[in-house]
């Protein structure tokens, strides 16, 4: 029977793949491909979300509507959001040798709750229970060109998505530059400290992806497959 | 009150000293800590002290979400913990401080310590706890209302007529039976108080003896906050003779 070797970087099983990166990045759609890539191949996939804990998020979106958090609130209920998904669905599949992807992961908390003025130590410590990953992907890309994206797609940008609650600015589209600008700033600190992989995502999708494939094949190497595991298990 | 904090406070935080008074009550479910809390309330504010209650799952972000969650029993240890701090970080920033500031005492029917002992009970580490409630304020006094396991099981029953869920420790999986299990998990939440107690400065009240013992002997604890030293006297130092019967006593019956 094949049996996983254990990744060096958390000791189980499975692999823990992170996408990052402001939002327009490109970092959603790039992590669906890779995945659907993956288990084309015959991988065992699993792919998760931020804020998809069912309960929590309710919460977080009546908390947001009714304007109720504080940057504490938001950081903790966010944490609550990501320890249910961790318990839910990241740890088991990693566990039982799955492929995780991570759209999203505790470093999305740890530059917002920065941007929003919490002691970084303490973000760090609440998240210490999320193992690291064996490779987070981060996507740079300057914040006109998120904006641009956002705008041309006629999103409609979110009040916490702009820092509107920081008062930067009454304009929403002038507020959303600033703190996207404060975002990128963290990320590309955090990009450094945890050893990121920086994606140029300012370029055609195609080309990101097949560099970011390019980059994954080394992580698989000798990572079984469904279909090995079935004929020697 | 200082307004210090146990770490880094939070984001926001008035760095003034508070004219208020924040006294906390901690101890089991069975341990008086509610009835205790009830004549001390009463008492403070016969002596002329605007009392603000608090304590768990009473914020408005999150306590019904909780209580929703606590239904399904589908939370993980470490969810859990996390939601319990967004409902005491909110009661903090939204009730807490500003009663202090307003200059009311803050009765807190539970603090943090609680919070940490469950989580640590499920296996969290003391650091991760400790510092994930490091923002919180130092109390002026923690009363710790300490209570032999066997006779928080019979005013469990009495109370309730069964053994809850939750404060059985039964999510812990330590014994399939809840009579045991109760015992298991009182067990280790004393351990974790029993560290707590000294490095927090708890102040330990035998709590194994009648509401109206135990009332003394908070009423010791707390009056010299305001400034009376002596040891029967009332929060204001006055000649008034302590209410009777401890429970309820009509204001008016010690009005000028």
């Amino acid at each position: 029977m094949i049996r996983e070797t254990p990744s060096p970087a958390h000791g189980y099983p499975g692999r823990l793949l992170i996408f990052e990166g402001l939002d327009g990045s490109g970092k959603s759609t790039n992590a669906r491909l890779l995945g659907k890539w993956l288990y084309a191949r015959g991988y065992r996939v699993f792919f998760t979300e931020w804020n998809s804990s069912e309960l929590v998020s309710d919460t977080i979106r009546r908390g947001k509507k009714k304007g109720l958090l504080t940057p504490t609130t938001f950081c903790l209920l966010h944490a609550t959001d990501f320890a249910d998904r961790f318990e839910r669905h990241i740890l088991p599949p990693l566990r039982a040798g799955y492929v995780v992807i991570c759209d999203r992961y505790a470093y999305t908390a740890f530059a917002r709750d920065a941007a929003r003025g919490c002691d970084p130590h303490w973000v760090r410590n609440i998240y210490s229970f999320a193992p690291r990953a064996d490779r987070t992907f981060y996507f740079q890309v300057p914040v006109s060109v998120t904006l641009h994206r956002k705008l041309a797609s006629r999103q409609k940008i979110s009040y916490y998505e702009a820092g509107m609650d920081m008062k930067l600015s009454d304009d929403i589209v002038v507020c959303f530059e600033k703190f996207q600008s404060r975002l990128k700033h963290e990320y590309d600190r955090l990009a450094v400290s945890d050893k990121f992989t920086v994606i140029d995502g300012d370029r055609p999708l195609e080309a990101v992806q097949t560099q970011i494939r390019k980059e994954i094949r080394p992580l698989l190497d000798g990572f079984p497959t469904v279909e090995s595991l079935i004929h020697d298990g | 009150m200082t307004g210090k904090t146990y770490g880094t406070p939070l984001p926001g935080m008035p760095k003034a000293h508070f004219t208020g008074k924040l006294i906390v009550i901690e101890g089991a479910d069975g341990s008086g800590r509610t009835t205790e809390a009830g004549l001390l309330k009463e008492w403070l504010e016969i002596s002329g002290h605007a009392v603000v209650d608090t304590g768990l799952r009473r914020s408005t972000l999150v306590s019904e979400q909780i209580d929703q969650a606590k239904q399904g029993h589908t939370l993980g240890a470490t969810t859990l913990a996390l939601f319990y701090s967004v409902d005491f970080a909110d009661q903090l920033e939204n009730k807490i401080v500003p009663a202090l500031a307003a200059g009311s005492t803050v009765l807190a029917d539970r603090y943090i310590y609680t919070l940490m002992a469950r989580a640590i009970a499920r296996g969290a580490s003391r650091e991760w706890a400790e510092q994930l409630y490091e923002f919180a304020l130092i109390p002026d006094l923690v009363v710790l209302l300490d209570a032999r396991p066997d006779i928080l099981l019979h005013r469990s029953i009495m109370k309730y007529g069964s053994l809850d869920y939750w404060e059985s420790g039964m999510d812990l999986c330590l014994s399939p039976d809840r009579f045991e299990s109760f015992f298991l998990y009182q067990e280790r939440l004393r351990r974790e108080f029993g560290w707590m107690r000294k490095s927090y400065g708890f102040r330990v009240i035998d709590a194994n003896r009648n509401p109206a013992q135990v009332h003394v002997d908070v009423k010791r604890a707390v009056a010299p906050l305001y400034g009376s030293t002596k040891k029967r006297g009332h929060p204001r130092g006055g000649e008034r003779p302590e209410p009777k019967e401890p429970t309820s006593p009509m204001p008016s019956a010690a009005s000028e």
